[in-house]
């Protein structure tokens, strides 16, 4: 993988401080200073176990590199250091094991189940395993430091572009085996084999088509965006009811009476169905009837209750927060703000359009209804939305 | 004690059995010495692997029992306040996984907590290459092979966080849907190529896992192997110092030192992990409960290392556009699509061509094995620093709420900060740092020139006192030394190169003479006059210019 690699410490047996009368003792070197100064630190020791296990390498396919000056090499520790560093390695590895055993016995026996009993089992686990690792590491960082010599050794790096002769090698040996293959002289070969391969790349991008379950037409997949349950009917051809999310119960349009009550509210019958949900989820508030604004549409208020889409304009976080001295709804994602009296418009944040309204009324047991879809689609916008806001001001009220 | 002499049976007969067969011996002559140099930033990449493995280890034992499933069952496990209630089965099995599988609760939030130093300590990592220019030739390509790495690992963390299936991953998830299908053209194929049907579908959880454990981690096995590999063969970078040249590489061998210090490192790592997924709770999914696009906790918030794009999308002011009007086409909703792409964008696409950007400016094609002090290049380091406010504006406004409320500001104005300081903030960086690299610059000057103050102070014999200035040790002195002047492109004032004379060639030559340079230089002395009282024992200047290795021919 790497070519020739070179370890110098300071050449064996030669004095401490002055070059080596080498032929490829190089110029001075960049940053270091003029004269060979003295290495600080420990001597070299040139009988050193350390020294002669760095002595083969360097020996192997180059005369060794001249000494580094101010490079110390192998320096061997102090053997009294080495000592008292090998006892506290050691008690650093009897506690990681001791961390272990009580690990492995802590999994035998601590039951999980529960939040107690999993806590303790958690925190017995983990602690013995946090104290076995650190202690292992700690002793392994105390050999390294403390028993093992002091390595200050040199290497040489090689330009990383190969010579020149290899290069024209190399381009040579490209050309003969292209004119070889007959790939440049074949012309039909080649034009054929291209055509052949370029269809086997759209392949695979191909057979992901069906990613999409829904089996409609790509071109018509947007369309499926446009709509929520709420245009649909039940059963026996009566508008769907507003629910309360959560319990289910229908609400009686007498009994959600006073002013500043919201209700998260889902449609009858969909109440588990989370495709839906992330559509037709609505916000229900209560006004004042004199606290209503123009942007809100009256036709589509029952007895002061309004219906937004709870589902944010801007990436479709439900808008869940409303506060009611100031009429706003806020949405806790990215803090789009909407002004609930006065059509949901954008007060505040990046969401750049209302909240789309519902129609409601009640049925004639006096419950809340949807009396048709939202006139523009809900949740974050899409390349085809287009203005649908506009258009559905063009239709009179629909999409 | 006794010393070992030859290699013992039991590791010479299979290394015999090996090297008949791989011839593996020539490799291990030469890369078993290999040298390493040392520096504690050097540590930083080591953590961002090291969390790596650890995440591989962790995932795959919560792949035993997490069922990646979107199909809805009824809650019958231990953890009382949800009994009976109807979740997926990917939430259902995560709470399994917390509290009926022992060690399973610890190893999750290893696992989470590892995701979180992998990410983090790859932007540390990135960040030293960048500021010591380690990411100069020959090395650009593995900085960018880098660079893909920590991109990918945003879309695997991404991908990881929304498995569980809880009410705040669902919101993530919910987010990452609302940015998909506002893509212009191509978003709602996305959307349904992602999430099989309309959003959340039954698929993503069963898609995103495949992705997540299959797909991107082998990505980054690949990529980090290669980046190791590149690593090796072009030996690691250091920094200027007592014998150490661009030439040559200083440092402790890999067999012994530097691989038990690496094993020691790892287990450290694992050790704080450990810690961290011991006692710092992270994840509680089971205080969320299950997920319903219906319902949201305020103080949402996703993992660290998406808080800027969500800063991004907080501060962001609305904006959207209706090309075609009300055809059924042509909406780009651009406070969705820009907070989305352009941070991203910048920082990614920014960091891949800064190589190219900088050798181009400054005509540099040498190699550089000399790491660079952050001081050396001013500008760089400035840009480096106006990246990381820009980065660290996004990430703070990530919490605008948590912000308003804990400081009791108005969250329109946190915002309004936000959309300024995002501009500002870099504009400031970029300026104070540029000063402070400088500032350093000239003090590193005023230690050569003038020598270190020793706190003794002497009286001349024509009356005046003066404090005895020493020189530096030996091991500073050449750090300090080390540095060179960023190159410029050779000009020539009467008769410019060829390539230097369009409009292109002259916006170059402006930025290369910005950019390059030597702003403080060494041999110049310090910023305030000496008058001699200080000088050093032996003259220094003719030991400065020393250009072989350094300046390209102006």
């Amino acid at each position: 993988m790497t070519d020739n690699e070179h370890e110098t410490g300071r050449p064996e047996g030669w004095p401490e401080g002055r070059p080596r009368p080498d032929r490829r003792t190089p110029a001075r070197v960049l940053g270091t200073p003029l004269t060979d100064a003295p290495s600080t630190g420990a001597p070299w020791s040139g009988a050193s176990s350390g020294a002669a296990s760095a002595r083969p390498d360097a020996a192997d396919e180059e005369p060794d590199l001249p000494a580094v000056p101010g490079v110390l090499g192998v320096v061997p520790q102090d053997e009294r250091t080495a000592r008292r560093a090998e006892r506290v390695a050691a008690l650093c590895f009897l506690l990681a094991f001791a961390a272990l055993v009580a690990f492995l016995v802590t999994y035998v026996r601590l039951q999980v189940g529960g939040l107690s009993a999993t806590g303790s089992s958690h925190v017995a686990l983990g602690g013995t395993l946090t104290l076995a690792l650190l202690a292992l590491a700690s002793g392994i960082v105390i050999w390294v430091r403390q028993i093992m010599p002091k390595y200050e050794l040199v290497q040489r790096r090689h330009p990383m572009a190969s010579p020149e002769e290899v290069r024209a090698e190399v381009a040579a040996t490209f050309v003969r085996g292209a004119a070889e293959s007959g790939i440049v002289r074949h012309r039909l070969l080649r034009r054929t084999l291209l055509l052949a391969a370029a269809p086997l790349g759209l392949a695979p991008l191909v057979l992901l088509r069906d990613l999409d379950t829904t089996g409609a037409p790509a071109a018509q997949l947007h369309r499926k965006l446009r709509h929520t349950v709420w245009g649909e009917r039940t059963e026996d051809g009566k508008p769907l009811r507003l629910v309360v999310e959560g319990t289910g119960q229908p609400i009686r349009a007498a009994d959600f009476n006073s002013p500043g009550g919201i209700l998260s509210v889902v449609p009858q019958g969909y109440e588990h169905d989370l495709n839906v949900l992330a559509k037709a989820t609505v916000i229900l508030i209560k006004f004042r009837p004199e606290e209503l604004k123009p942007g809100t549409d009256p036709n589509w208020t029952h007895d002061g209750i309004v219906a937004y889409s709870k589902i944010c304009t801007h990436v479709g976080c439900p808008a869940a927060l409303y506060e009611q001295t100031t009429h706003h709804i806020l949405c806790p994602c990215h803090q789009s703000t909407f002004d609930a009296a006065d059509g949901a418009r954008v007060v505040f944040g990046p969401a750049a359009r209302p909240l789309p309204q519902l129609p409601v009324g009640v049925d004639e047991e006096g419950y809340l209804v949807a009396l048709g879809d939202f006139a523009a689609p809900v949740g974050p916008s899409y390349w085809e939305r287009g203005d649908a806001e506009a258009r559905a001001r063009e239709n009179g009220g629909h999409l | 004690m006794s010393e070992l002499r030859t290699v013992p049976e039991r590791i010479a007969g299979p290394a015999t059995f090996l090297d008949d067969r791989l011839g593996a011996g020539g490799f291990a002559r030469r890369n078993l010495r290999k040298i390493f140099p040392d520096h504690w930033s050097f540590l930083l990449g080591e953590i961002a692997l090291y969390s790596f493995v650890i995440l591989l280890l962790t995932g795959t034992f919560l792949t035993f029992w997490f069922k990646p499933s979107m199909g809805e069952i009824v809650y019958n496990g231990t953890y009382a306040p949800l009994k009976g209630v109807a979740m997926s089965e990917a939430y259902a099995s995560t709470l399994d996984i917390s509290f009926e599988v022992r060690g399973g609760l610890l190893i999750r939030q290893i696992h989470h907590w590892s995701a979180l130093v992998f990410i983090g300590g790859m932007m540390a990592h990135a960040l030293r290459v960048f500021f010591t220019g380690a990411y100069r030739k020959p090395r650009e390509l593995n900085w960018i092979i880098g660079v893909v790495i920590l991109s990918v690992a945003l879309f695997e963390g991404l991908t990881g966080y929304s498995l569980p299936d809880d009410l705040l991953s669902g919101a993530g998830l919910r987010v990452t849907q609302g940015v998909v299908i506002g893509l212009p053209v191509v978003g709602t194929y996305l959307n349904f190529f992602l999430f099989g049907s309309e959003y959340p579908g039954e698929d993503v959880i069963s898609r995103f896992y495949s992705i997540h454990i299959l797909l991107l981690p082998g990505l980054i096995l690949a990529l980090v192997t290669a980046h190791l590999i590149l690593m090796w063969v072009q030996k690691h970078t250091q920094f200027p110092g007592k014998g150490r040249t661009n030439r040559n590489v200083v440092g402790a061998p890999f067999y012994p030192a530097f691989m038990a210090k690496s094993g020691a490192f790892f287990l450290f790592t694992f050790a704080v992990i450990a810690g961290l997924g011991t006692f710092a709770q992270i994840n509680p999914v089971w205080l969320y409960g299950p997920y319903t696009p219906a319902d949201i906790s305020a103080g949402s918030q996703p993992d660290f290392y998406l808080a800027f794009l969500e800063g991004a999308l907080r501060i962001m002011p609305a904006w959207e556009v209706n090309l075609f009007g009300t055809s059924q086409a042509g909406t780009v909703p651009l406070s969705v699509v820009i907070p989305a792409l352009v941070p991203l964008g910048i920082i990614v696409v920014g960091m891949a061509l800064y190589p190219f950007l900088e050798r181009w400016i400054t005509g540099d094609h040498r190699e550089h094995h000399l790491a660079d002090r952050p001081r050396d290049n001013p500008h760089r380091t400035s840009i480096g620093m106006a990246a990381i406010a820009f980065y660290g504006v996004l990430w703070l406004f990530g919490g605008n709420d948590i912000i308003s409320a804990n400081f009791r500001v108005s969250l329109y104005t946190t915002t309004w900060a936000g959309r300024i300081l995002v501009f500002v903030a870099p504009a400031l960086a970029y300026a104070v740092t540029y000063r402070i690299c400088l500032g350093l610059q000239r003090s590193d000057v005023a230690v050569l020139t003038h020598g270190v103050e020793s706190g003794v102070i002497k009286r001349m014999p024509d009356g005046r006192y003066v404090e005895v200035h020493s020189r530096p040790a030996e091991d500073i002195e050449a750090h300090l030394r080390g540095r060179e002047p960023v190159p410029v492109l050779p000009y020539d004032e009467a008769v410019p190169p060829r390539g230097l004379r369009g409009p292109i060639g002259r916006l170059r030559l402006r930025m290369s003479r910005a950019y390059g340079g030597e702003k403080v230089p060494i041999a110049n002395g310090g910023p305030h006059g000496e008058d001699g009282q200080a000088a050093l024992p032996d003259a220094l200047p003719d030991t400065l210019s020393d250009g072989q290795n350094r300046a390209l021919t102006r």
